[in-house]
């Protein structure tokens, strides 16, 4: 009999290839390599911005000046090189572009090709795409309809000189420059991104999509979104990605804002798939992002739902301030991580308002060397009194050469509140494997079958369009894996 | 001939638990396999059905015509061979539905029939779960998650039926079970029944032998088989218990 035959099937993982790897070959405008101050008002000169966004910018490289690269998560994060970075490259634009026939056929077949069509006569109704290649915007699809109902979907740049006052009033309000090193580092270089706001008592008729591609070599992302439901408006959000097959890491450093106003509502649904490096753990993209959602107006809602499989390293902790009196927060999250991907991710819900509530599903899924950790913190103030919070963290173990870890932070100001937690390890048992295949079920379908089954509560709040799409992604990251 | 087993002898973790078991059974027959714990009767149909940690080290399976020994687990259910569970496993978030829809469909694949669609399925499904009386509403419910004892049995029939085998393997599947249950999980195994499917009944007691009739009942001991007879076999151990087949 052979030896091992888990050994084996745990080899077969990493033979899967990144189905996204291609390179498009397009004229891209660059600035030089480094960071500087001239670099930062390069940028924005490049952008036509105004003068208080070079303002906000200068401080912003200013203060990260000053700051140093976290290294408390539990990740190994090389000392990166911040002046071997370029930190912008725009495909180059043929004049102003009016309609998709002016868009560069080259970066149509590029979004075709990620099965992103830009095409409004062909897409799927009901999802208007804002696609993003390397520091800009390619284009905005069902502007027309959407501007019917007041609502407002550009890219970042575009709503800069279109609507500076909306931008100017929530720009950095939820992530400040000074939250982290990565913030100010994006705060300081931020290229593009999507804007988006939704007026008072409208529900957004379509779900609205980014979808983020990274091109040239050598250089950052680092694009900003900033999502603004008011009063009683509602939005469903969904945020896609992915890179090429590179040698060299890429770094992208996101920021995302989302505020919301009294009874508004934000669903924000991510799947990740940036570049995750090779099997030995060459390559890869370090997916290191803010985000963070305001409920600021009472009753007020925002959920976040992500699918994480790939990045060599993720640091990204999407969380809420409940500050509005009865607003809800939710956080449900799968990442997964194969080969020697590092995922460090989680929540954060802070409850300043009184009846606050926050959820938070983490199922975190570990095969190969990876080294997978939830990191989640719940802290309800003083005066958030009649608080809940209830959390549930799972990790699956795939294979005995992976780690799962649980760090949940709690930190309780006040004695009407009730917090939960609880949390589970556990591996796909041999049993469940067995049973499987003794109904025909091939290993690997039954790898998939189960995993799915056990990531099912998070994928579930995830749209149509995009659930589909994280369960084929979550068999291709794991097939053949099993311990 | 259905299924043809010369001299098996079958280890796990290095330790001898089969030691020469020979069986052999014919379309359309019932046999049953008794003997008291740790005979090796589980062991026997994990070898039987593929599963990895039970090293073959001599002797040989034919089913079909074929020697199945070294063959993966789903290539021998695909051809047909069957185990109802001693312990039925649960599988969160798995919808009966979705469970026994990727079954069926990949042993369609196998045998190179085009896969159901969802119509044809649910049609399965519901005639199949009438067939074998489950008036409970299974298909969205997890496999096995918050079944009773006798729930998880009657879901293993039910998926038995579903997949139509040519060889099924009751596993101590009256074990547990109450006495309506164990009639409806006989019942189940009357219903299958045809004249080109054998069933192989493993059990301690022989009230389940009262519903379910066996053309033969094997007595196990010590890693093989020790006594073959007819039905009445089973009274008798029934009556003198199992002390005195250690002297055979």
């Amino acid at each position: 009999m052979e030896s091992n035959p888990k050994d084996n099937i745990i080899n077969e993982v990493t033979s899967k290839d990144y189905e996204y790897g291609f390179v498009t070959d397009i004229e891209t405008d660059f600035v030089p390599k480094g960071l500087n101050e001239d670099i930062v008002r390069l940028i924005s000169e490049k952008k036509g911005e105004p003068e208080w966004l070079l303002d906000f910018r200068l401080k912003a490289f200013r203060h990260w000046q000053t700051l140093k690269q976290p290294n408390w998560g539990h990740l190994d994060l090389p000392e990166i090189d911040y002046q071997d970075i370029i930190y912008y490259a725009a495909p180059r634009k043929r004049q102003e572009k009016q309609s998709l026939d002016e868009v560069d056929p080259e970066l149509l077949a590029t979004f075709d090709k990620l099965g992103i069509s830009l095409d409004e006569q062909k897409k799927l109704s009901g999802v208007a795409v804002d696609a993003v290649m390397d520091s800009t915007s390619v284009k905005t699809t069902f502007q027309e309809t959407l501007s019917k109902h007041g609502v407002i979907f550009m890219s970042f740049s575009e709503a800069v000189k279109q609507y500076p006052d909306l931008v100017k009033k929530y720009l950095g309000k939820v992530v400040p420059y000074t939250d982290n090193f990565f913030a100010a580092l994006n705060s300081a270089v931020f290229s593009d991104g999507s804007f988006c706001y939704i007026p008072k008592g409208v529900h957004c008729p379509l779900e609205l999509s980014t979808y983020f591609r990274i091109n040239a070599a050598n250089t950052g992302q680092f694009e900003r979104t900033l999502i603004v439901a008011d009063e009683g408006a509602y939005v469903s959000y969904m945020e896609g990605c992915t890179a090429p097959q590179r040698d060299e890491n890429q770094l992208h450093a996101a920021i995302v804002e989302i505020i919301a106003e009294t009874d508004a509502e934000v669903k924000y649904s991510t799947v990740q798939n940036w570049y995750p490096g090779d099997k030995n753990g060459k390559g890869g993209v370090y997916n290191l992002v803010t985000k963070r959602g305001l409920c600021r107006g009472d009753r007020s809602k925002i959920s976040w739902t992500q699918v994480e499989t790939g990045s060599a390293i993720t640091w990204k902790y999407p969380g809420c301030v409940l500050m509005g009196d009865n607003s809800i927060g939710e956080f449900y999250s799968v990442a997964v991580t194969n080969n020697y991907q590092q995922a460090d991710t989680g929540t954060k819900m802070i409850h300043l308002g009184k009846n606050t509530r926050s959820t938070i599903i983490s199922k975190g899924i570990s095969a190969g060397y990876s080294q997978n950790s939830y990191r989640g913190l719940v802290k309800v103030a003083p005066k958030a009194v009649n608080s809940r919070n209830y959390s549930q963290c799972d990790s699956l173990l795939l294979g005995d050469k992976c780690g799962a870890h649980t760090w949940p932070y709690v930190q309780c100001g006040n004695d009407s509140s009730i917090l939960e937690h609880e949390a589970t390890t556990s591996k796909i048992s041999e049993d469940q494997l067995f049973y499987c295949q003794q109904r025909g079920i091939p290993t690997e379908k039954a790898i998939s079958l189960i995993v799915n089954g056990y990531a099912k509560d998070v994928l579930n709040k995830l749209p149509m369009e995009f659930a589909v799409e994280a369960q084929k992604l979550l068999s291709i990251t794991l097939e053949g894996s099993v311990g | 001939m259905l299924l043809n087993i010369k001299n098996l002898h079958v280890s796990v973790g290095g330790k001898e638990i089969l030691k020469g078991f020979n069986l052999s059974i014919n379309e359309g027959e019932i046999h049953a396999i008794m003997g008291p714990n740790g005979t090796g009767k589980s062991t026997w149909a994990a070898a039987v059905t593929g599963r990895e940690g039970y090293d073959i080290t001599e002797g040989e399976i034919w089913y079909k015509g074929e020697n199945i020994v070294g063959m993966s687990p789903e290539e021998r259910a695909n051809k047909g061979i069957f185990l109802s569970f001693q312990y039925p496993v649960e599988i969160p978030g798995v919808s009966i539905q979705n469970f026994m829809r990727t079954a069926v469909n990949a042993k369609r694949e196998y045998n190179g029939q085009p896969v159901l669609s969802t119509m044809e399925f649910m049609k399965m499904m519901k005639e199949k779960q009438a067939m074998v009386e489950i008036t409970e509403k299974l298909q969205n419910r997890f496999v096995n998650v918050g079944f009773s004892g006798g729930e998880k049995k009657k879901n293993e029939i039910f998926q038995m039926a579903m997949l139509e085998p040519s060889l099924a393997i009751l596993d101590e599947t009256d074990s547990g079970l109450d006495i309506d249950a164990l009639r409806i999980v006989a019942n189940g195994v009357n219903q299958l029944h045809r004249p080109d499917n054998s069933f192989v009944v493993i059990t301690h007691y022989q009230r389940l032998l009262d519903y379910i009739v066996p053309d033969f009942v094997h007595v196990m001991y010590d890693g093989r088989i020790v006594k073959t007879g007819g039905k009445d076999l089973a009274l008798e151990l029934e009556e003198k218990g199992y002390e005195w087949v250690k002297e055979l």
